[in-house]
């Protein structure tokens, strides 16, 4: 098959699915029927994604096939369709990958969901993977955006899956707000290229700027408004409030949409419209800078949580900064292969991490420790994931760190570079007091009953999980190790930088130092925990406080938005409508005195003749 | 000349009307099956008038004509061209969910039936008229039986009198339904007596010789003429289709309605004032239109951000979705004003949108009313659980309201928005977009505190059904056709945009 139609079946398969699962009600109420037809979907998805790859990597030219979509009077105003070069077909197999693992994964993790619940988490994943292959295939950044917004509705629906939960369906609407405040700047950005270029076409946007052809003015408005949607989409700073209320949602979902994909969506724009933003130094210095920031920031903010999943979620902000600050130093490539390996390893980390919860019933890690013995399997992994997240040579995450690192020297940022180093540092540090407090760590409370007492545990809740959840670990953990052996022992592409010598060393030591400094103090606890708190006491308290960020927003949009809505509506009611009800009353008062003419007495009636007559009269007589 | 298909469409409700009135009494199965029947003939036709619309050929088709008034030039002449086609098409769909929405109307649903279908054909009536006094007489059927329908019908809410005009709002009975029903007619007929002067008018000014559009398109009116005009049909259909500062009788208008009424009024009704303006205005004094554009487009982006606002501080469900529409009635307006291809077929697509959209959610809301009882937004809460049918459309037609993709909304809005952007006036695209973030403010917010969240321990409120039956009928038909417009957008937008060009051709605004 020609790579066109592999990545339509790709794209329409898990569609399909949706739309089968949405509208056949019996089918989606029947539970794990629905959920097999969806991850037959997304499974073939997979194989179509990796031929596709396979025959991209073969071809130079990037290949594009397109539809009219909108109409226009000198040709389509837009059209939909798919282009791909290695750079989407590697994203779609990163996707089509995880998403059928997760779905694999949640077959058993969802478990205990009654079979419409079921259903409907299926029908919304297959919808996901639908959007989020649409975003990664598009050819313009209209259909980019369509398939973006989609991406973002799935991520509501998922973070609220629980609905009953108050806290479930507020963080999905403080993400899907928070992102859309994003999104009104993407689109605008959308709207503003239309008329500078005329086209959405990234092949033909790519044409005009080597030709010199786009004009630069007005440029940098529209990179930095393309920029403020993948702000928000990628959590960062000061948009990045909303994806730490995310891990709301059920952990799969965590580790598909939250870590994985979709939030690395605005990295990869930001990878696809690269040339755009060369063309407006300043805003790229904006994502670079910005970037640092995020990624030092959420790397402070995850030493202080006390929930496994919050840690995880912080982290990703925090390696979302990482991959932007790269493409802000003008090496996207460098950027998007972190959010590769990313994606690979911060899935299994949270996967993991759902293992344990799955386990313990709970999320904090006070809860846990000591695991290693009871589950040896799934700590077997997330130390692989841990060692990965940390830089460790041979493990995924090694040399795209390094090659961001590397990029953001090359690029001349050095504020945000040492940003990155100090990240770097505190990654590892965070990352390793999760695995010595979960794994290793004597429980802090000894014979704590962390409320599994009523469940005897029918699916081993005292041991690895069974093997629909062992082996999506099992995969990305290998997966992890393949790329980072290959990468570190095998692989030397030319590249596009030169970093100096002292680089690695310095970075693998900052990883090094950072598990060490852990291990003395959540292992052994020769450093107490209590004295770095104090110490640190200001940051850490700023940190535990989420930089008041989440506080400031919630002013805004209490104290400013709504009230201001009141005030409107209350204008509207009692000021525009008021006045029209004034001069109704007044028509109707008006009304009501004439109306006393009217008495009904026959006197009066002749009185008034009378009278008129007598007044004619007079007035006859005066112009005679 | 074949056979009459237009006016099959637009009689067909009406002969619907006279058979209840004449045969149905007290036989509220026939009633409804009458109605059922009258407005699905409408629907078949509408779609079968779609497909045999010449794509290619565009302009008026389907002409039918029958003198009445010769001496005066007044014909019975009904065509529609692209425009004309995809309304048609809306105002058979909303009038047949419509129908299948007041299945259960209890007291008169006799009379209640016959005034809608009578109401629809006046609608299809406007559409579809050649002739600008046929025009107006279908015009004034359409907006009179509101009266009615409302006063006898509609439900009465309460309006704590506050502000320094608070004393007028007993004298004049803010909150009941006869001072909404009362409310909303004479505002709709002052803004008839515009119409009825600027059409006057134009008539005079070209000769007191015919009143049919086409040949008053081809004069070439006095500029000075054409301003006046202008601003009159503006003001005139400006009222019906909500336009700040006459858009007071919406909000109260449509909260006291029944649900098919509103569905019909603000699905259907507002837009035959916007397409008033676009037609008449735009079509016979287009150098008014040119000159004022500014005026209406800066009215129209008020009504974006101020109706979206107001939506906001709304704590009754059918005020909600009533300032909604003022705020997407705002986008149609926005559209038009633009003077660009993309901003006018944004403007007609919207129509369409907020028509199928806003018709959804009044269906919805009845729905919600009739099993909780209440539309208080901040007393309801978790009913995700027990009604999950509804709360799903709900959150569709939610996401149509804030222009999220793939439904008929986004479509709407983008177009209205790239037009925006290439009109005169720039910085339109910015209320444009702030009232869009505004509107996924207010909506989901509703969405969530009815369907998501603790369940409320309301004893009133437990054990509720899900729609059934009948009532799924009008839900699903309007949500698959939201989906189908934002996915296919092409299949309303071919025809919308053949009509488009011309008309800036004529106007001197596209070469």
């Amino acid at each position: 098959m020609n790579p066109v139609t592999l990545a339509i079946l790709a794209l329409l398969l898990p569609a399909g699915a949706f739309l089968l699962i949405g509208v056949l009600a019996p089918l989606r109420r029947s539970g794990r029927p629905a959920a097999f037809l969806s991850i037959a979907a997304v499974a073939t998805s997979l194989a179509a994604a990796i031929r596709t790859w396979q025959l991209a990597s073969g071809s130079v030219e990037p290949i594009r096939a397109a539809w009219n979509w909108l109409p226009g009077a000198n040709g389509p105003l837009a059209t939909v369709g798919v282009l791909i070069d290695p750079q989407s077909s590697l994203m779609l197999i990163l996707v089509t990958l995880v998403a059928t693992l997760v779905q694999i994964y949640s077959l058993e993790y969802l478990h205990d969901e009654p079979p419409a619940a079921f259903g409907r988490y299926y029908a919304y994943h297959s919808l996901f993977v639908f959007s989020m292959m649409g975003v990664v295939l598009s050819p313009n950044l209209l259909q980019l955006f369509v398939c973006w917004e989609l991406v973002g509705v799935c991520s509501y629906l998922l973070i609220g899956f629980w609905y009953r939960k108050p806290e479930a369906a507020r963080a999905a609407l403080k993400a899907f707000w928070t992102t859309k405040a994003g999104d009104v700047g993407l689109l605008i950005g959308i709207v503003l290229l239309y008329r500078l270029a005329g086209t959405w076409d990234i092949l033909e946007l790519e044409h005009m700027v080597k030709g010199g052809t786009l004009a630069t003015a007005g440029l940098g408005v529209i990179t930095f408004c393309l920029y403020l949607g993948a702000m928000g989409k990628s959590a960062q700073f000061p948009l990045h409030v909303w994806l730490p209320d995310a891990m709301e949602g059920p952990t799969p979902v965590s580790a598909l949409i939250h870590a994985a994909t979709m939030v690395t969506a605005g990295v990869y724009l930001l990878v696809r419209t690269e040339f755009l933003f060369h063309q407006t130094p300043q805003v790229l210095l904006l994502v670079g800078w910005i970037g640092g920031i995020t990624a030092l920031l959420a790397a402070i903010m995850a030493c202080v949580q006390t929930d496994i999943k919050k840690v995880l979620a912080y982290s990703t902000v925090s390696q979302l900064g990482y991959m932007m600050t790269a493409v802000g130093a003008g090496f996207a490539g460098a950027g998007f292969l972190h959010l590769l390996t990313h994606g690979v390893f911060k899935a299994l980390l949270f996967l993991g991490a759902g293992a344990v919860i799955h386990a313990v019933h709970s999320n904090e890690m006070h809860d846990m420790g000591g695991l290693f013995k009871r589950m040896p399997q799934v700590a077997t992994v997330f130390i692989i994931g841990t060692l990965s997240l940390a830089g460790v040579p041979a493990f995924a995450g090694f040399i795209s760190k390094e090659e961001v690192l590397g990029a953001t020297l090359a690029g001349g940022l050095t504020g945000p570079f040492v940003m990155l180093l100090t990240g770097a540092f505190l990654t590892a540090f965070y990352m390793s007091k999760v695995v010595f407090l979960v794994f290793f760590a004597a429980p802090a409370a000894p014979g704590h009953a962390h409320g599994h007492t009523h469940d005897d545990g029918h699916h081993g809740h005292h041991g690895d999980p069974p093997f629909l959840m062992a082996g999506p670990l099992w995969i990305l953990a290998i997966a992890a190790i393949v790329i980072g052996v290959y990468s570190t022992f095998f692989h030397h592409a030319e590249p596009e930088f030169a970093s100096p010598g002292w680089l690695t060393p310095v970075a693998v030591a900052m990883g090094l130092a950072g598990i060490v400094g852990a291990y003395l103090t959540y292992q052994t606890r020769t450093i107490s925990a209590d004295t770095l708190a104090s110490v640190f006491a200001p940051i850490r308290v700023a940190a535990v406080n989420k930089f008041w960020l989440d506080d400031l927003y919630l002013f805004i949009y209490r104290h400013i938005l709504l009230a201001f809505a009141r005030l409107i509506g209350w204008t509207d009611r009692y000021i525009v409508d008021g006045v029209l009800n004034v001069i109704s009353a007044w028509t109707l008062d008006g009304g009501d005195a004439l109306r006393r003419i009217q008495t009904g007495r026959v006197g009066d009636y002749i009185f008034a003749v009378a009278a008129g007559l007598l007044v004619l009269m007079l007035w006859m007589r005066g112009t005679l | 000349m074949g056979f009459p298909i237009l006016s099959v469409i637009t009689w067909s409700p009406f002969v619907s009307a006279l058979i209840i009135m004449a045969f149905a009494r007290h036989r509220p199965t026939l009633v409804r099956m009458t109605g059922v029947v009258g407005s699905s003939l409408s629907l078949v036709l509408s779609i079968l008038l779609y497909f045999k619309y010449d794509h290619v050929a565009n302009g008026f088709q389907f002409h039918e004509f029958l003198p009445l008034v010769p001496s005066m030039g007044i014909n019975y002449n009904l065509a529609v061209d692209g425009w004309g086609l995809v309304l048609t098409l809306l105002t058979a769909i909303i009038l047949f969910a419509g129908s299948f929405a007041s299945w259960t109307v209890k007291t008169r649903g006799q009379e209640f039936y016959a005034l809608l279908l009578l109401l629809s054909t006046g609608v299809f009536g406007v559409f579809a008229s050649l002739d600008l006094f046929v025009f107006f007489l279908f015009y004034e059927i359409a907006v009179l039986p509101m009266y009615l329908l409302i006063a006898i019908w509609g439900s009465t809410g309460e309006v704590k009198p506050e502000g320094m005009f608070g004393w007028a709002f007993k004298r004049v009975g803010v909150g009941t339904k006869e001072y909404a029903a009362m409310k909303l007619t004479l505002y709709l007929l002052l803004g008839s007596a515009f119409i009825l002067v600027g059409m006057l008018a134009l008539y005079t000014a070209a000769g007191s010789t015919s009143f049919s559009f086409l040949d008053l398109q081809k004069v070439k009116f006095d500029p000075q003429l054409q301003s006046w005009v202008f601003l009159f049909f503006y003001v005139g259909f400006g009222v019906l289709a909500g336009i700040f500062p006459f858009h007071t009788w919406s909000p109260d208008g449509h909260a006291s309605a029944p649900t098919a009424v509103s569905m019909l009024h603000a699905g259907v009704l507002m837009k035959l004032g916007a397409y008033g303006v676009l037609r008449l205005g735009f079509g016979l004094t287009p150098d008014g239109a040119v000159q004022w554009a500014w005026l209406v487009g800066a009215i129209a982006c008020v009504n974006i951000v101020y109706g979206a606002l107001s939506a906001m501080s709304q704590k009754d469900l059918k005020y909600v979705v009533a300032y909604s529409s003022v705020s997407h009635m705002g986008v149609v307006m926005l559209g038009m004003a633009t003077l660009t291809e993309q901003g006018i077929n944004g403007s007609v697509f919207q129509m369409i949108a907020h028509g199928i959209m806003t018709g959804l959610f009044f269906a919805l809301v009845g729905l919600v009313y009739e099993k909780a009882h209440s539309r208080e937004i901040f007393k309801m809460g978790g009913f995700a659980t027990m009604m999950p049918g509804i709360s799903t459309a709900f959150a569709i037609g939610g996401f149509s309201s804030l222009g999220l993709p793939a439904t008929a909304g986004f479509v709407a809005e983008f177009l209205t928005f790239i037009g925006a952007w290439q009109s005169a006036h720039s910085w339109w695209l910015i209320p444009g977009v702030l009232g869009a973030f505004f509107t996924s403010i207010y909506v989901l917010r509703v969405v969530k505190q009815i369907f998501y969240g603790a369940k409320s321990t309301d004893p009133h409120f437990q054990d509720l059904p899900d729609a059934k039956g009948t009532e799924w009928v009008a839900i699903v038909v309007l949500v698959c056709i939201l989906v189908l417009f934002g996915v296919l957008p092409n299949l309303m937008l071919g025809p919308i945009d053949t009509t488009t060009v011309p008309l800036l051709v004529k106007m001197g605004v596209m070469r």
